[in-house]
């Protein structure tokens, strides 16, 4: 598809709602959503205010969609936006947004403002205005089946591995399974210790689950591009091997876009409610260990705390399940500061750490983590978003921090009572 | 023209011209919103309770700890801004008769001094606004025309009733008819410019909370 600013403005068009018009029509210029924005508090550039991140999109309904605008702009008072706006609002719509949501917590006239960033990547995308490294996500997604280019091979190979590892066998292509497993990417290549986890955490729990040789990615860059019909093809996917196996629940992998993609876009995406539920990994242990199948011993005693994935926390509803997770394996839980859906962001989410343009910055919003991390002292951070977890681990490397990552699903499964029965 | 031809100009067309076009801009700005609709989520709710846009109309009135901290004097003068205008806009006596000359609802005033007190401490904390939308950063980024423009025209109804009610400067007439005018000004800009975050915030707020809720969570 060739990109134009027509493209880009109809998308524009194409995304105005009742919702937009009454966020635009409220915001009384107060600022406050900056100091809500990890990007402007690690930068002090007010070009980050993540009101400001939508000016075009804005320029777009008060000369479309309200009379005084038609009025002025008739009568030549206002220029139309132009391709070159765009491009000069590429950085600050992809670079300095993780869609992290916080801002929408803290606008004192309740404006969803992540929504409309979301919205707006739509236009940006159609007009060609997407970075480099999100657009190659992309393509690699819709070629190879994998934003990082994950082959089925690489997965089988990581099943192997993680068998032997185990000692049990993990199941792929099993029809009328109670659950259907995904992975992220990142898992896939970085972390397949979550793989082994969940093997052994199902095997325990006496979970009927299996894995899919047609769909076993999760991750949609679509939604981080803000390309609606990519973003459908790759919930389609899943759908498809979902609804082809007949499996009555699919899992999100740990991954938060992957879970916002799957779990709140995918229905409106192919335009009809799914087959079978969609649960977030994190929920699925809660719900195992509340009614008792999924048994821990033993706990951490060193001091560790959760950095709160944006997308399966504040945007994803899945709040309170980390903290009774850790509660069960971790004997010296402590909060950050801002936690839950007031964390502040790892600076990576959304696309951003797939663009290689926002290195720089994304290090620099790091502070913030940073600085949550020092007011805290511990030197173990329980995570839950693979993505999270490289930004993180990249973030702390750069700042010579010895703070250890460790994703929660596998911190689980180390916890897990080992039946002799059922090896 | 008299100044009293100026007053009665102002009590009378003026006042019936300013509400006129103040409910034409209003009406057509909420059609304008609601016209456009939205597109029906199927994605399956973790709750689905209408009461959660409603919930956020009042819950974000009051910031979270950390705002609080980065945000103080932002947070803190446009309280008193805000439920200053209030009291002196609902509860001066000349005002109720007004209201129930137009609407016949009355309700019982606060004693003037008090309103008068209530009127300095506004002026004040509009004149610290000004200040700090002029020297922070961000604000200053932000503000165009339209930003001025609004602090000025919710600032001459309250300078002009201050000065009117202390006889300041000029004739006790023509000052009223100032007052008067000032506050037609108001609400003739008012549809046209980010006054109207008074009424669609109250929309932009319930879509927060309900879009917030379908997830789970309480914005």
């Amino acid at each position: 598809m060739s990109a134009s600013l027509q493209k880009g403005l109809n998308a524009f068009r194409e995304v105005m709602d009742a919702p937009i018009a009454s966020f635009f029509s409220s915001c009384v210029h107060c600022g406050m959503c900056a100091d809500a924005c990890l990007f402007y508090t690690e930068t002090g550039d007010p070009k980050y205010t993540p009101i400001h991140k939508l000016e075009p999109l804005r320029r777009v309904w008060q000369q479309e969609y309200t009379l005084t605008g038609r009025l002025g702009r008739m009568l030549g008072l206002s220029q139309p936006v132009s391709d070159d706006e765009l491009a000069a609002w590429s950085e600050l719509v992809y670079d300095s947004c993780t869609l992290c949501g916080r801002c929408s917590m803290v606008c004192p006239v309740g404006n969803d403002i992540t929504y409309m960033v979301r919205k707006m990547r739509e236009g940006m995308s159609a007009a060609g205005h997407a970075p480099e490294g999100i657009i190659g996500a992309t393509k690699r997604t819709i070629e190879l089946g994998s934003p990082m280019g994950v082959k089925l091979q690489a997965l089988q190979a990581q099943i192997r591995g993680q068998e032997a590892e185990t000692g049990l066998t993990i199941p792929v292509d099993v029809q009328g399974a109670d659950y259907m497993a995904l992975l992220s990417s990142m898992e896939i290549i970085n972390f397949p210790e979550y793989l082994g986890a969940l093997a052994r955490i199902f095997h325990q729990a006496g979970v009927s689950w299996t894995l899919s040789s047609e769909a076993f990615e999760a991750t949609n860059s679509g939604i981080q591009i803000g390309a609606s019909d990519i973003a459908r093809e790759i919930v389609a996917r899943i759908v498809t091997a979902a609804e082809k196996l007949q499996v009555k629940n699919v899992i999100s992998p740990e991954c938060g876009h992957a879970f916002t993609a799957l779990r709140w876009e995918g229905p409106n995406l192919i335009g009809r409610p799914y087959k079978f539920n969609v649960i977030h990994i994190l929920e699925l242990l809660d719900e195992l260990r509340s009614s008792g199948r999924l048994k821990t011993s033993g706990k951490e005693d060193a001091a560790l705390t959760f950095h709160d994935p944006c997308q399966i926390v504040r945007r994803g509803g899945v709040v309170q399940q980390p903290r009774v997770l850790l509660g069960a394996v971790a004997s010296d839980f402590r909060e950050m500061p801002d936690h839950g859906v007031m964390n502040w962001c790892c600076g990576g989410g959304g696309g951003v750490s797939a663009n290689e343009r926002a290195e720089h910055l994304r290090l620099t919003s790091f502070k913030r983590k940073k600085s949550q991390l020092d007011e805290l002292g511990v030197q173990t951070m329980v995570t839950a978003c693979a993505n999270c977890r490289i930004v993180l681990e990249e973030g702390l490397e750069h700042y010579n921090m010895n703070v250890k990552v460790v994703g929660l699903t596998e911190l689980v499964a180390e916890h897990l009572v080992e039946q002799e029965s059922a090896k | 023209m008299s100044d009293m031809d100026l007053l009665l100009w102002a009590r009378g067309p003026g006042l019936g011209m300013a509400v006129a076009i103040f409910l034409f801009g209003m009406t057509l700005r909420l059609f304008e919103i609601y016209s456009l609709g939205r597109k029906r989520d199927l994605s399956t709710p973790r709750s689905n309770s209408p009461g959660s846009g409603w919930r956020t109309i009042y819950a974000r009135s009051l910031p979270h700890a950390d705002t609080w901290r980065r945000s103080a004097l932002t947070i803190i003068a446009g309280f008193v801004f805000h439920i200053g205008l209030f009291i002196v806009l609902l509860f001066l006596l000349p005002h109720i008769e007004l209201i129930r000359a137009l609407t016949g609802l009355s309700w019982p005033a606060l004693p003037t001094p008090l309103i008068d007190l209530v009127t300095v401490i506004t002026l004040i904390s509009l004149i610290v606004i000004l200040v700090h939308r002029l020297m922070d950063p961000v604000k200053r980024f932000l503000s165009g025309f339209g930003d001025y423009l609004v602090w000025t025209v919710t600032f001459l109804p309250l300078l002009t009733g201050y000065m009117a009610y202390h006889h300041l400067l000029l004739d006790y007439t023509l000052l009223l008819a100032l007052h008067i005018l000032s506050a037609e000004l108001l609400l003739v800009v008012f549809p046209f410019t980010k006054l109207t975050h008074t009424f669609t915030l109250f929309i932009a707020r319930w879509y927060n909370g309900d879009i917030a809720a379908r997830k789970g969570v309480a914005s």
